[in-house]
């Protein structure tokens, strides 16, 4: 059905969307904590910066990427005299875009969730005998888990699709760079490329539909199981 | 053992100020709503710090200003208004929870024993959601008891239910008074509940 080029686009895709997700997952979590649980100067300001993402054109946030991470920016002058590392033109490049446009989805749906933990269970749960870490694994952390599985499910949604911060940042790269959508693209650019981009459309019409229905089902769990708790 | 409190806390607007001292037996915080009795609750269970004052328990002092011991080193149960079990645990985890983690010396209760006491046996299996409100307030109790405390604080556990459940709750109170021997503060604006639980009675309010 796929041509080996296709199945390479897919697995790709697969792997910088997953990457994506697993190393922005704690750090989201930890912004949507902070911002669910804590009030202190320059909240507005970090709930702004984190939601950034969602409102510039993808294009901008490539390109401030670009200056970065660039062989002459901050910290991609950092990465490369410390560890040797450059993401230019890289799938960690692919990756790191795809998790930057990912987190305001990310963070959103999480402090949701968090912000639904009742917090005087914590309090039953320290007169009990836990530690402020205890109550947090085995209390927040579980009742807070929907909401950071849909968040999950979105993000890697999410990731799999970005294009314009990723072209913009790491190129077109066959085989390192060139994700679902990039490959579309290009695609589209070649006489008879028509069946190609059909059947990648229709592969990744399926993928995001697929998230989008796995996410509401774990947020309608949420919320069900909040109702028959009397929240 | 003698329960030793002097504890004040503004709040907003309100001014909380209670200073008694209790027994063994049942002691009732009385007064209007509103008067504060559920923080003083809440500032010895160290879910609320006291502005000034002092908390000691027998030869422990739980707060003075430079101590201020965290709720899980005060060894003070609590049964909440609306039994606040884990939603994501079955009742058997939600009675164990505090049992697994204190110090084993600070037990003095098997999860047997609290389920013959509070005859719960048949609810181990169940969710909370699933529970009656007097079923919800027996896991809660045993939940509390099953932690080791040294004293038990209720928040008007008897207010979510009937009037048959009440009488139920109100005989398993007594038996905790007069068997386990443990002392209980207690939170109330009911008259008739508290002649019937009370061996002493304080007044909390303006």
């Amino acid at each position: 059905m796929l041509s080996p080029e296709e199945w390479e686009i897919v697995a790709l895709s697969l792997k910088v969307g997953g990457v994506a997700v697993l190393a922005t997952l704690p750090i989201a979590f930890a912004i949507a904590w902070v911002l669910a649980r804590y009030r202190f100067p320059g909240r507005v300001v970090l709930d702004a910066l984190v939601h950034l993402p969602l409102v510039l054109p993808p294009v901008v946030t490539g390109w401030l990427l670009l200056i970065a991470f660039g062989p002459f920016g901050p910290i991609g002058r950092w990465l490369e005299s410390w560890f040797g590392v450059s993401l230019m033109f890289r799938w960690t490049g692919a990756a790191l875009a795809a998790a930057i446009m990912a987190l305001p989805l990310m963070v959103r749906a999480m402090r949701l969730s968090i912000e639904g933990v009742d917090r005087r269970l914590e309090g039953a749960a320290r007169t009990l005998g836990a530690s402020p870490w205890h109550s947090f694994w085995t209390i927040s952390l579980p009742l807070a888990l929907p909401g950071i599985l849909a968040a999950l499910v979105l993000g890697f949604a999410r990731s799999i699709g970005e294009f314009g911060a990723t072209i913009t940042f790491v190129s077109n790269i066959p085989g390192e760079t060139r994700t679902l959508p990039l490959a579309i693209y290009s695609a589209l650019q070649v006489p008879g490329g028509e069946a190609m981009v059909t059947r990648l459309a229709l592969l990744s019409v399926a993928l995001s539909l697929g998230a989008l229905i796995l996410s509401e089902w774990l947020v309608r769990r949420t919320h069900g199981e909040r109702q028959r708790h009397g929240d | 053992m003698a329960i030793d409190i002097d504890v004040a806390r503004r709040l907003g607007d309100r001014s909380i100020a209670a200073r008694f001292t209790a027994g063994p037996g049942l002691t009732a915080l009385f007064g209007p709503s509103g008067a504060g009795k559920t923080s003083v609750l809440n500032m010895v269970a160290g879910l609320l710090r006291p502005d000034r004052g002092h908390i000691r328990i027998g030869d422990r002092t739980l707060f003075d200003g430079a101590i201020d011991l965290p709720p899980e080193a005060r060894r003070v149960g609590y049964v909440f208004q609306d039994g606040r079990l884990f939603p994501h645990r079955r009742v058997r985890a939600n009675l164990t929870y505090g049992h697994d983690i204190v110090p084993a010396a600070n037990r003095w209760m098997t999860l047997d024993e609290a389920v013959q006491f509070l005859g719960i046996g048949h609810l181990l299996d169940r969710w909370p959601h699933s529970l009656s409100g007097g079923e919800a307030q027996r896991v809660a109790i045993g939940r509390a008891l099953l932690a080791g405390p040294e004293i038990l604080l209720m928040d008007e556990p008897l207010s979510s239910l009937d009037t048959a459940r009440r009488s139920d709750i109100m005989v398993v109170i007594e038996r905790i008074r007069d068997e386990l021997k443990l002392p209980i503060l207690y939170v109330s604006h009911d008259r008739a509940e508290i002649d019937r639980l009370a061996t002493s009675v304080v007044e909390i309010g303006e």
